[in-house]
């Protein structure tokens, strides 16, 4: 990289960005770092992807760098595998989360198999980007949270941030690794910039490792994703309550940190997970039992869960109602007090 | 064709604009509507004597590997065995097509063709041995891992294909699929991104009758599974899938074309399963004796036998000498399939990711300590002595 360009971003960067621009930028410099780096998806060329995270890709790189496929997301993904075999390093993208479902056969026995099936003689680093959840008033199969899904599948990293900066570091370390990698983005944060500017230099960090937002002392609350501002609005709101809330980011499900988790809850002693996604079978059962199973004496309360109803995604209209919102976690957090007290 | 009018339809039926016309001419890309041949017909003059004979001495040892992969189901050195005897000279043709470069994508069928293109036989069978998924090294052989998902290899074949391509790479990929296969949309969605890249793929459909127990005519509508080319806009060739040198010349036109940048072909060999889909499967339930005799009539080591003894080219001693070479293949096979395999549980956990998780890590110690305690137990340091 020359130090002009270097000089530019550093100027680009000190403005703030929004996460879908962060995360187009992610591609740009990981596709004119590497060049086995490819975008392949439907409408990701020209258009630039829907939400024009491609954008400016296939007239940088061309079309052979950044290709519109026929609309198939088995094919995409399946086509991906293969050029993952020849040594190339694909950046899949599924446009929205039910769309993915097709890809799923390919997901689940190619892409994350393929390096133990072959004794580790053959991984397949490919980034998988889904945007994903709702809160942007799509109709139905345009909101889904199917982290559970991915989560469900060993060989799969599932890697989702909250901020900007993540956005931009995570993508990268993402398409840098040589294992398969769910890439989850917040569609209804990809606008999102005035809470987080981005600041130069942007640290890339390694997949697999919470961090904490907010500290606090009386409870933990753990998040990730869409749910990460809900719940620092919740624990601004707490403060008059009387209530010091921390709230643990995961960004990270798969590898999952528990030290970053279970420190925090031995501090706090009291914690409640909060997604969107459906609550049975969802994330926070599997969250709920590693914090019980680690800090079962510290805690002085049960771990609670905030989610999603256990609903097919309701139409934009009501989904309002569905999406945990402050007053459902603040809900949540009384009911700490109550369990102590009790 | 005409079509009938709704009356007042054109009152409301837009024309497409005149831009709009059909892209590409379907006549050359259907196939012909008999299964092509050589032998036996006035186009085994132009056939390569020494090709015939390697054919020849190649089925002759894939028939054997089929038998004796069998017995070893039947001593419980193999989990399962799918057989592709009857089938010798789809697999055959399919691997010495290729050159050194190219890909082969076996499905789980065709161990036979991975063994052809020159993998050690016993590696070829680790996954139905049952000791270890893929045995080898795909990018060593250049033979992607046997395929059970039925039809999923196929757009990897195509990514491959096209990744090669796009690094300047003269390499081509054959990718192996039956009849069943082609119903499912992965089948559907390699054909259409091979078609619509370019990608220098060849599709091999091995039509052998069934899928298990389910017969063609329930498993397509279509003229024939060749024909399915033609709306993708590649060709469709159809071939006797028991005549060796009509598959290879079909096989070895269809790789040249892709490797010259003509695109992918769908090349449909009618052949038929002469065992059952697995040593699991019961045959006689979903199909009749004389159907399979008037398959054993059309036996691909007997038609050709028959050409190269007719032309002179092979008399008793060759034929002997195949048999003994394919023996030798069988003995070996056997006496190293008989060794037990020596696994280290451990290694459930070393290829999940390239960097183990905090939690493997922890599963992999929990493993440790009960292999530990089962060493104590029975006195015995065998398996979990690895590392």
């Amino acid at each position: 990289m020359t130090t002009a360009a270097m000089a530019g971003e550093q100027t680009d960067r000190a403005k703030p960005a929004t996460m879908a621009q962060a995360l187009g930028r992610a591609l740009r410099d990981s596709m004119a770092e590497d060049p086995t780096v490819h975008v392949l998806g439907e409408d990701v060329g020209t258009l630039g992807g829907v939400f024009r995270i491609t954008d400016g890709l296939a007239k940088e790189f061309g079309e052979d760098r950044c290709t519109d496929t026929p609309l198939a997301e088995a094919g995409i993904l399946g086509a991906a595998v293969g050029m993952a075999m020849y040594g190339l390093r694909p950046v899949v993208e599924m446009q929205f989360d039910a769309f993915a479902y097709p890809a799923f056969e390919q997901l689940i026995s190619h892409v994350a198999k393929m390096r133990n099936r072959t004794g580790g003689a053959m991984p397949l680093p490919i980034t998988v980007r889904v945007p994903y959840g709702g809160g942007i008033g799509g109709v139905e199969h345009h909101s889904d949270s199917s982290e559970a899904y991915y989560m469900a599948t060993p060989g799969l990293h599932v890697v989702t941030p909250a901020t900007v900066d993540d956005a931009y570091g995570l993508l990268r370390a993402s398409i840098a690794s040589d294992d398969p990698v769910v890439f989850l983005e917040p569609k209804r944060l990809y606008w999102s910039k005035s809470a987080w500017s981005p600041e130069a230099p942007v640290e890339v960090e390694p997949i697999g490792r919470a961090v904490v937002r907010r500290p606090g002392r009386s409870a933990t609350l753990i998040t990730y994703g869409p749910s990460l501002p809900v719940c620092l609005e919740a624990a601004e709101a707490a403060v008059e309550e009387g209530w010091d809330l921390e709230v643990v980011d995961l960004r990270s499900l798969v590898p999952f940190d528990d030290e970053t988790v279970a420190a925090s809850v031995r501090r706090t002693g009291r914690a409640v997970v909060v997604h969107e996604s459906s609550g049975f079978g969802g994330p926070g059962g599997e969250i709920a039992a590693r914090i019980t199973e680690r800090c079962f004496h510290h805690l002085e309360a049960p771990v609670l869960r905030v989610a999603g109803f256990d609903i097919p995604y309701p139409p934009p209209m009501l989904e309002r109602h569905h999406l945990p919102g402050v007053d459902r976690v603040l809900d949540a957090v009384a009911r700490l007090q109550w369990e102590a007290e009790s | 064709m005409t079509v009938q009018e709704l009356p007042g339809a054109a009152a409301y039926r837009p024309t497409p604009p005149p831009a709009w016309k059909p892209l590409t001419d379907p006549a050359p890309l259907l196939p012909d509507p008999e299964p092509y041949r050589v032998l036996g017909t006035d186009a085994v003059a132009d056939a390569d004597p020494e090709l015939l004979l390697r054919l020849y001495a190649e089925l002759v040892r894939g028939r054997r590997y089929n038998a004796q992969a069998t017995a070893l189901t039947k001593q419980g050195r193999l989990a399962v065995y799918p057989s592709s005897t009857g089938q010798e000279a789809c697999e055959i043709a399919a691997a010495l097509v290729l050159e050194e470069r190219d890909w082969l994508f076996p499905s789980y069928r065709d161990t036979l063709a991975a063994v052809a293109r020159g993998l050690d036989p016993v590696e070829a069978l680790t996954l139905l041995r049952g000791d270890r998924h893929t045995g080898y090294d795909p990018r060593e052989h250049r033979i992607a891992p046997l395929c059970t998902p039925l039809a999923t290899q196929l757009p990897h074949a195509v990514g491959l294909a096209h990744a090669a391509r796009l690094k300047g790479d003269d390499v081509v990929a054959l990718a192996m699929v039956g009849d069943g296969g082609t119903s499912e949309g992965d089948f559907h969605e390699a054909l259409n991104f091979a078609a619509v890249w370019r990608a220098p793929v060849v599709f091999l459909v091995q039509n052998n009758g069934f899928a298990i127990s389910v017969p063609l005519a329930k498993q397509t509508a279509a003229p024939s599974l060749a024909h399915k080319a033609v709306g993708y806009g590649m060709p469709g060739r159809l071939v006797d899938g028991n005549d060796a040198a009509a598959v290879h010349q079909v096989l070895g036109e269809a790789v040249a074309r892709a490797r010259a940048g003509g695109g992918p072909t769908l090349v449909e060999a009618v052949t038929y399963r002469m065992d059952a889909h697995t040593n699991a499967d019961d045959a006689t339930r979903y199909r009749g004796e004389s159907e399979v005799e008037a398959w054993r009539a059309h036996d691909p080591i007997q038609l050709l036998e028959r050409e190269l003894t007719a032309r002179g080219l092979l008399g008793e001693d060759g034929i002997e000498e195949a048999r003994a070479a394919a023996e030798r293949m069988a003995a070996g096979l056997r006496e190293r399939m008989n060794a037990d395999a020596v696994l280290d549980p451990m290694d459930l956990f070393a290829h999940v990711y390239a960097e183990q998780t905090a939690q493997l890590r922890e599963q992999a110690a929990r493993l440790r300590v009960e292999l530990d305690a089962e060493q104590g137990q029975d006195g015995t340091s065998g398996a979990g002595d690895g590392r």
